[in-house]
């Protein structure tokens, strides 16, 4: 029998549906890697219950001859931003520890409606606030993948660090991520393995813990273009709950994927050529504009103008909004509090927050405080919008000569834990190539291209027009099929 | 204009008033969630994951609260703004589960309008005056602390965080207590007829931030002081009267009065200094990002308008020229929802009981409502069942006066028999003798009788002596055990005497 591990979330299903292996089986399989891996660190809470019991309840509906959803029996990975009813959702968070919420999230709820079942809760940077998953109160996430000939632990990326090293690793075929500013794209990347954005507002955001609501957007991590298409159809749609979700049906992005790219215009943006980009990285986007004009594609020129202002009016709008949405823990009606002898009400928040933040989530704190404090709010926020919208701008204008952008996922590959986490400017810009598209709502997905000189994977990225996911993941497809990234980490764990 | 002054020890000031009026909006649910909003239920009972403020929980704006507000512009004839957006107030405090209120700073749902108050004499409001409303913004109640639960703790009752409230914001355009008292008057008095607030001021539906700042006359303002939460119309006067007196003084003996916030002791009368604007907080306001900006279209204002009733404006002036009847009566029936609801009713009931026109009846309906029918429940308070004060009954009792069957004394016995036993008026009239008798030839027969029993009286009177007229009518009604109709008795004795 074939190792089940070693299969994605259309296989599985398929293979399901088929009757090849039953859904327990497929369950029991990643359940077993979950416990095997534990060196990785992967995994905050593991809830292999859970993975049984909707791996059962797919096999009875399938004895029954009932459908069984576009997930049926496939377990997943569960970013531990997304509240799960009756299962520990910290945040990666101290003051979230123990927190146990009465409700599911929408698109956990989704998932499960689609017959897929939860390997556990995933490892993140605290709050979703990093980019090496280095800021979890649960410890950093090592990623699987390791310089060729060294033993240095290497970084999955972050903020959906754990969600990259899973799928990687091949102990869960699947897994949920949040993208504020690149959360979903740069794990992706530094993992070999995919993930997509969605147009802001795709998925819900009740019962996911908020970052930055602006910007904050769900989106699947898989192993490959198909099966993230399949579980963005059933992570997303509308839901009323939440005021920015997009009224639209959900369309059948699995069923229409195409690669072939006759017709389409590329946009390659000359701004993304920065200082410091890897030259590899450079080498992979040239491949990649070669893949697509075999694909059928024409190449074109484009300029994003704002493209330097992105990251910095970023690390302004991304903060200002955390440093509101974190108010509320304040150890008044959940979560940790510490309330020192004879305290009263303020000395209680600020130990609480002082012990139940790690140091990235109050550097944020501290600066989206200041950037909307009176006499600042108009030289930081105000301004920092003003760039929003014309980064957004860039965007419009660049649609009237192309149909999706290529460019790199991140400027270099990933790096050693430890190497950048006294460094956060070095580290925020990671998502100098992300960011821009979360400012501006925009589809945006990384696909695997290749290893680098150290076997390190690098990615590329696609973005789409508002609303074109399907055309991401055509482009996504066309490059997956080129590429032919077959590369797996060797396993040390 | 008002002549209110405070004298100081170097002469007049004036006392210049803003008031922001924080209204809770009538709906059944909360601005961003589906929990309920019904006062007086058991602390926390009244709660949702979103007003909780649990991780990952979103508000979703309540359309009835958005409506109700569009209302209320719409009745102090307000700029409606079509793209509005809500704000955050960030503030860390127990009674604020998200650390911070969704409220609406930058562009709030309704703009400039006004209200008038009208002249009263009797206070120091020589003529008819319009306060300028700044604005009207939609914004989230907080939760409550109750600090007498335990002997070290505090408790939070979150059944109010959440609950939609609109503030009302006053331009600084009251000069004296009466006007902000008339201002607050009408204000409620508005908000009711609309019904977007109960007015209820002692359960916390309505209540009022005072700013009061005192000046020179035809100088420019002086700095202000901002009173908080002050919960009745009398509290607010006597709060302007405190703060106005408390400037002066501080100003002539040297000091400066400084910008900040201050409480109000219903105890005292009294305001003391809460925090000064050194040591206030920094709310940090920016949009909130959970919430689109709120874009109405016009159908939606078309039926907000649709939907709002006759407004007490409209209403005094119809009652006076349609009605006829006078500026203090139909002041005082459009004053409350209660008041012109009863009356109009009574009035509907009364006309067609009669037969005649509105018009024909309006003042005797006003008197009746207004003075006559409120005096004979208070006299029968102990025993009375306000219940059996239906307007049919009462409608009965007009109608059997109107046409003479009985006298305004009878009409109060009736009505005081009605309020204690839920009878028939007819029927009391009846069984209580309680009618009067309008028949010509059994009073004529009255009248000869006293006629014949005073000769000399007569002779006197036909001799010049008018005044006896009153002793004659006097001597019938006795014979007759005061049930002769007076207009009947008075044209008949006329006739006899003179003729």
């Amino acid at each position: 029998m074939t190792d089940l591990t070693q299969l994605g979330v259309k296989a599985i299903r398929d293979g399901v549906a088929r009757g090849d292996f039953t859904a327990r089986e497929v369950a029991e399989a990643f359940n077993a890697a979950v416990a095997g891996a534990a060196a990785l660190n992967a995994f905050i809470v593991t809830t292999p219950d859970h993975a049984l019991a909707a791996a059962d309840a797919v096999d009875t509906r399938r004895a029954k001859g009932e459908g069984l959803g576009v997930m049926g029996g496939v377990p997943i990975g569960m970013k531990d931003l997304f509240a799960t009813k009756g299962v520990q959702t910290t945040a990666a968070s101290h003051i979230l520890e123990g927190f146990r919420p009465e409700y599911e999230s929408t698109v956990s709820q989704n998932l499960w409606n689609a017959g897929a079942g939860m390997l556990g809760k995933l490892n993140l940077d605290q709050f979703a606030m990093g980019s090496s998953n280095e800021t979890s109160w649960f410890g950093n996430v090592n990623s699987p993948w390791r310089k060729a000939g060294s033993n240095a632990a290497m970084s999955p990326g972050g903020s959906s660090g754990g969600s990259s090293a899973a799928v990687a690793s091949r102990i869960a075929p699947a897994a949920t991520g949040t993208d504020t500013g690149g959360s979903i794209r740069q794990p992706a990347a530094f993992a070999g393995i995919s993930g997509i954005k969605p147009t802001y507002g795709r998925c819900s955001r009740w019962g996911v813990v908020a970052f930055a609501s602006s910007l904050d957007q769900a989106g699947p991590m898989a192993r490959d273009v198909t099966d993230c298409a399949i579980m963005l159809e059933a992570m997303a749609g509308f839901d009323p709950k939440d005021a920015t979700s997009l009224d639209m049906p959900v369309p059948k992005w699995e069923a229409s994927l195409n690669a072939d790219l006759r017709g389409k215009k590329i946009g390659i943006p000359r701004e993304y050529r920065m200082d410091g980009t890897d030259a590899a990285i450079l080498a992979s986007w040239e491949r990649g504009k070669e893949w697509l004009r075999d694909a059928g594609a024409e190449i074109v020129d484009i300029s994003l103008p704002h493209t330097k202002y992105a990251l910095p009016a970023y690390y302004i709008i991304a903060p200002a909004e955390a440093s509101s949405n974190l108010a509320r823990y304040d150890g008044v009606r959940y979560g940790l509090r510490d309330l020192p002898e004879r305290a009263g009400l303020q000395d209680m928040y600020a130990a609480t927050r002082a012990a139940g933040f790690g140091d990235e989530v109050k550097r944020r704190v501290l600066i989206g405080t200041y950037v909307l404090s009176a006499g600042f709010y108009d030289a930081y926020y105000t301004q920092a919008q003003k760039v929003r919208a014309l980064v957004a701008r860039d965007f419009e204008q660049a649609w009237a000569q192309c149909d999706a952008i290529l460019a790199p996922t991140t400027p270099t590959a990933s790096f050693p834990i430890g190497s950048l986490d006294k460094d956060p400017l070095t580290m925020y810009l990671n998502d100098v190539f992300a960011v821009p598209a979360s400012l501006a709502g925009l589809p945006a997905m990384s696909v695997p291209a290749m290893l680098n000189a150290d076997g390190l994977p690098l990615g590329l990225q696609i973005v789409g027009k508002p609303f074109d996911e399907q055309g991401v993941l055509d482009v996504a497809l066309a490059i997956e099929q080129r590429a032919g990234f077959e590369a797996q980490p060797e396993r040390w764990w | 204009m008002s002549s209110y002054r405070i004298q100081g020890a170097t002469g007049e000031w004036e006392v210049v008033i803003g008031l922001e009026v924080h209204a809770q909006v009538v709906s059944n649910s909360k601005l961003f969630s589906g929990a309920a909003t019904a006062f007086g239920a058991e602390p926390n009972s009244q709660v949702s994951l979103v007003d909780a403020a649990m991780p990952g929980m979103l508000p979703v704006p309540n359309r009835e609260c958005i409506r109700q507000a569009v209302r209320t512009g719409m009745a102090i004839e307000a700029e409606i703004n079509r793209w509005s957006r809500f704000d955050r107030k960030n503030y860390f405090y127990a009674d604020l589960p998200q650390g911070y209120q969704i409220s609406q700073l930058y562009h709030p749902l309704v703009g400039e309008g006004a209200l008038t108050i009208e002249a009263d004499e009797k206070v120091g409001i020589p003529e008819d005056k319009v306060i300028g409303i700044e604005r009207i913004h939609v914004e989230q109640d907080a939760g409550k602390l109750m600090h007498d639960q335990h002997p070290t703790m505090s408790y939070v009752d979150l059944n109010r965080s959440g609950v939609a409230l609109m503030e009302i914001v006053s331009r600084p355009d009251m000069r004296s207590p009466a006007e902000a008292g008339a201002y607050v008057r009408k204000l409620r008095s508005i908000l009711r007829y609309v019904g977007s607030c109960d007015g209820n001021m002692e359960e916390g539906s309505m209540r009022a931030d005072v700013n009061v700042s005192v000046r020179k006359p035809g100088e420019p303002f002086g700095t202000r002081t901002e009173t908080k939460n002050v919960n009745s119309v009398r509290f607010v006067m006597q709060a302007i009267e405190h703060e106005a007196r408390r400037q002066v003084d501080l100003i002539e003996d040297g000091g400066k009065v400084v910008q900040e916030t201050r409480l109000f002791d219903p105890n005292t009368g009294s305001t003391r200094s809460m925090r000064s604007k050194e040591d206030a907080h920094d709310y940090r306001y920016f949009p909130d990002p959970d919430l689109l900006p709120l874009e109405l279209d016009e159908a939606f204002l078309a039926e907000c308008r649709a939907s709002l009733p006759e407004l007490p404006d409209a209403k005094r002036r119809r009652y006076v020229e349609k009605l006829g009847l006078t500026p203090y009566n139909a002041r005082e029936l459009t004053a409350e929802v209660e008041t012109f609801a009863r009356f109009e009713t009574l009035l509907a009931e009364t006309a067609k009981g009669i037969g005649k026109p509105e018009k024909a009846v309006a003042t005797q309906v006003a008197n009746w409502a207004l003075s006559i029918a409120p005096g004979v429940m208070n006299a029968a308070r102990a025993e009375a069942n306000p219940a059996h004060a239906t307007a049919s009954a009462q409608a009965a009792i007009l109608a059997m006066q109107d046409r003479g069957e009985i006298s305004g004394g009878q009409a109060k016995e009736i009505f005081e028999i009605v309020l204690t036993t839920g009878r028939a008026p007819a029927e009391i009239a009846e069984t209580e003798g309680l009618k009067q008798q309008s028949d010509t030839g059994a009073i004529e027969a009255v009248i000869d009788g006293v006629l014949a029993a005073n000769q000399d009286k007569v002779e006197e009177y036909r001799g010049g002596k008018d005044k006896l007229f009153g002793f004659f009518i006097g001597q019938t009604m006795k014979a007759m055990e005061g049930k002769g109709n007076p207009a009947v008795v008075n044209q008949l004795l006329k006739a006899k005497l003179d003729g």
